[in-house]
């Protein structure tokens, strides 16, 4: 009765992680789909706790000190974390799924080496692929939040001919799970040992060549692959929730790193080989010289603003650094009430990762109907009395258009040219993370305004004010 | 070649299940705008911390005085627990500030 009524619950828990999934695909139920799926997992994890094991000890102080420790270590990180640092923290809480996942398959590796615990073929390759899965996903999502936290520079873990190093650590790892699946328990624990260490640094290495700007679909494809390992997990104790899980994750990293690796007009393949890594592609055409950008003074900037029909600003990872969100929805708002149209454009890859310039300018109060696509805004730029950039670079570079040899060629981008002025606000004439220059900034329409991009929205706001 | 034949015949519903599944996530999630792509990667990253569930499993069936499982099983308590409650709250947080539009 008991047990009926507890794998009752697990159906009901593996109902609310779809059902919280589709929810959290749309803006208006997307918080109820989380909360949902959060009661799910709730549920599940107190049906394990109760579920009548015969004969087992239970041992329930271990289970609950470390719930307790990893509940409060979970919920302080959350709520501590800004909402910029966003993409490492879910890096770093991906590696921890992985490595949950690792401990698991080796526990099971140990006792099935030591005999106490048997593992027909079918079941071994399941344990083996958990294992590796996990310690991949666990060691390259360390690497990706360094990355991303500028602990870690891209040049610093690259080696020539990376890409040559991982494919020999795959063949390598496919080549030792064979061996250890045809030896079977005869070889010994050292085998899982040395899988282990095998994948743990085929992970850092995996992720190392990969460029800062492309974490993104990095993390997203891990994400997928501590779902699967989960998967794995849940086919060892034959426990469907975990499956479900596990396999709902890895469906949607998957789909998430098809849909920005097409943002970007590049294959995962490209992508994974290090594109834009710290290798420094063959130089591009549009290099430039003696060219001379063109610069606005602040005053002259908010004199244009001020007085223009309509603007657009085009957000990218410099407002984020920056902190300036709050900074551009008040300058939004004085134009706004002198009348001036405000929208935004968002490009898909803007910020670091899909959706990130929109959590974050929500995080200011700015409403959905002023956040434009990339197709949406491309159409309303000819219309558009002035653009302003603020801190973004290669998504906004012509060079994706016109010039074949750059290494963003191809990529969409927003055509912020086609507008009547454009104003760049931007630190310096350094690259973006494509480490190429852009045309645009010695554009005709185009003039500069250098500085923090808080710093020069602040001014702007006190310009604007005084007017 | 055998092993794998008789590993799917005794497997055969949770097969079932894992194919269904697959094809449901990507059902399930291939309709989402961009503007939420981060929050459901958090949301989904979250979930994917129903691996704790194991973690959970093993200890209960360890010997008491299996110091060494029950260590490295309350290891993955606390990394799975982190993920999960972690990953929920994070995605809760970017949420909230979505529900604010006016």
């Amino acid at each position: 009765m008991l047990t009926s009524f507890l794998n009752l619950s697990y159906l009901l828990g593996a109902l609310t992680f779809v059902i919280g999934l589709r929810r959290l695909s749309s803006p208006d139920t997307a918080r109820r789909g989380n909360g949902l799926a959060a009661l799910g997992m709730g549920i599940a994890i107190i049906a394990t706790m109760v579920y009548p094991f015969t004969d087992a000890p239970n041992n329930y102080l271990w289970i609950v000190v470390g719930m307790l420790l990893g509940g409060a270590i979970g919920w302080w990180s959350a709520q501590k974390v800004q909402m910029t640092a966003m993409p490492q923290m879910v890096s770093i809480f991906n590696g921890l799924g992985g490595a949950c996942a690792v401990v698991l398959a080796m526990l099971e590796l140990l006792s099935f080496y030591a005999g106490e615990r048997s593992l027909d073929t079918g079941a071994l390759f399941i344990v083996l692929l958990a294992l590796l899965i996990g310690a991949v996903s666990f060691t390259g999502s360390l690497l990706a939040f360094g990355k991303l936290q500028g602990l870690v520079k891209d040049k610093h873990v690259y080696l020539p001919g990376h890409q040559w190093i991982n494919i020999f650590f795959l063949i390598a790892t496919i080549g030792l799970v064979t061996f250890l699946l045809v030896q079977g328990s005869s070889i010994g624990s050292i085998g899982a040992i040395v899988l282990m260490i095998l994948t743990l640094v085929y992970g850092f290495s995996f992720v190392a060549p990969i460029g800062g700007a492309d974490m993104p679909v990095v993390i997203s494809l891990l994400n997928s692959f501590t779902g699967l390992s989960a998967a794995a997990a849940g086919l060892i104790y034959g426990n469907q929730i975990m499956l479900v899980g596990g396999i709902l994750v890895g469906a949607s990293g998957t789909i998430l790193t098809v849909l920005m690796c097409q943002a970007m007009n590049r294959s995962l393949l490209n992508v994974l080989i290090g594109g834009f890594g710290g290798g420094g592609g063959a130089p591009s055409k549009g290099a430039v010289g003696d060219q001379v950008a063109k610069e606005v003074t602040r005053n002259d900037a908010a004199i244009q603003l001020f007085y223009s029909n309509s603007v657009m600003f085009v957000p990218g990872y410099g407002l984020a650094v920056a902190q300036a969100q709050k900074a551009i929805k008040e300058l939004d708002d004085l134009l706004s009430a002198n009348g001036v149209e405000v929208r935004y454009a968002i490009h898909p890859v803007a910020g670091r990762m899909p959706g990130h310039m929109n959590v974050l300018l929500a995080e200011a109060d700015v409403p959905y109907a002023q956040l434009l696509d990339l197709d949406e805004a491309n159409d309303l730029f000819a219309n558009t009395d002035i653009v302003v950039v603020v801190g973004a670079n290669d998504v906004v570079n012509p060079a994706a258009l016109d010039d074949p040899g750059s290494p963003i060629y191809g990529m969409p981008v927003l055509q912020v040219w086609e507008a009547k002025n454009v104003i760049v606000l931007k630190r310096s004439m350094s690259t973006g993370y494509a480490g190429i220059q852009n045309q645009l900034f010695f554009h005709d329409k185009n003039r500069m305004l250098f500085g923090d991009a808080k710093k020069s929205l602040q001014a702007l706001i006190g310009e604007v004010k005084s007017l | 070649m055998e092993a794998i034949l008789q590993f799917f015949d005794n497997n055969l519903l949770l097969i079932y299940l894992l194919l269904f599944t697959i094809i449901l996530g990507f059902e399930v999630i291939s309709k989402v705008p961009s503007v939420l792509h981060t929050p459901l990667m958090s949301g989904a990253n979250a979930i994917s911390g129903v691996v704790i569930i194991g973690a959970i499993i093993l200890i209960r069936q360890a010997a008491p005085d299996d110091y060494w499982t029950l260590g490295l099983g309350t290891l993955g308590v606390v990394l799975g627990m982190t993920n999960v409650v972690g990953g929920f709250a994070v995605t809760d947080r970017m949420l909230e500030m979505f529900k604010k539009k006016k």
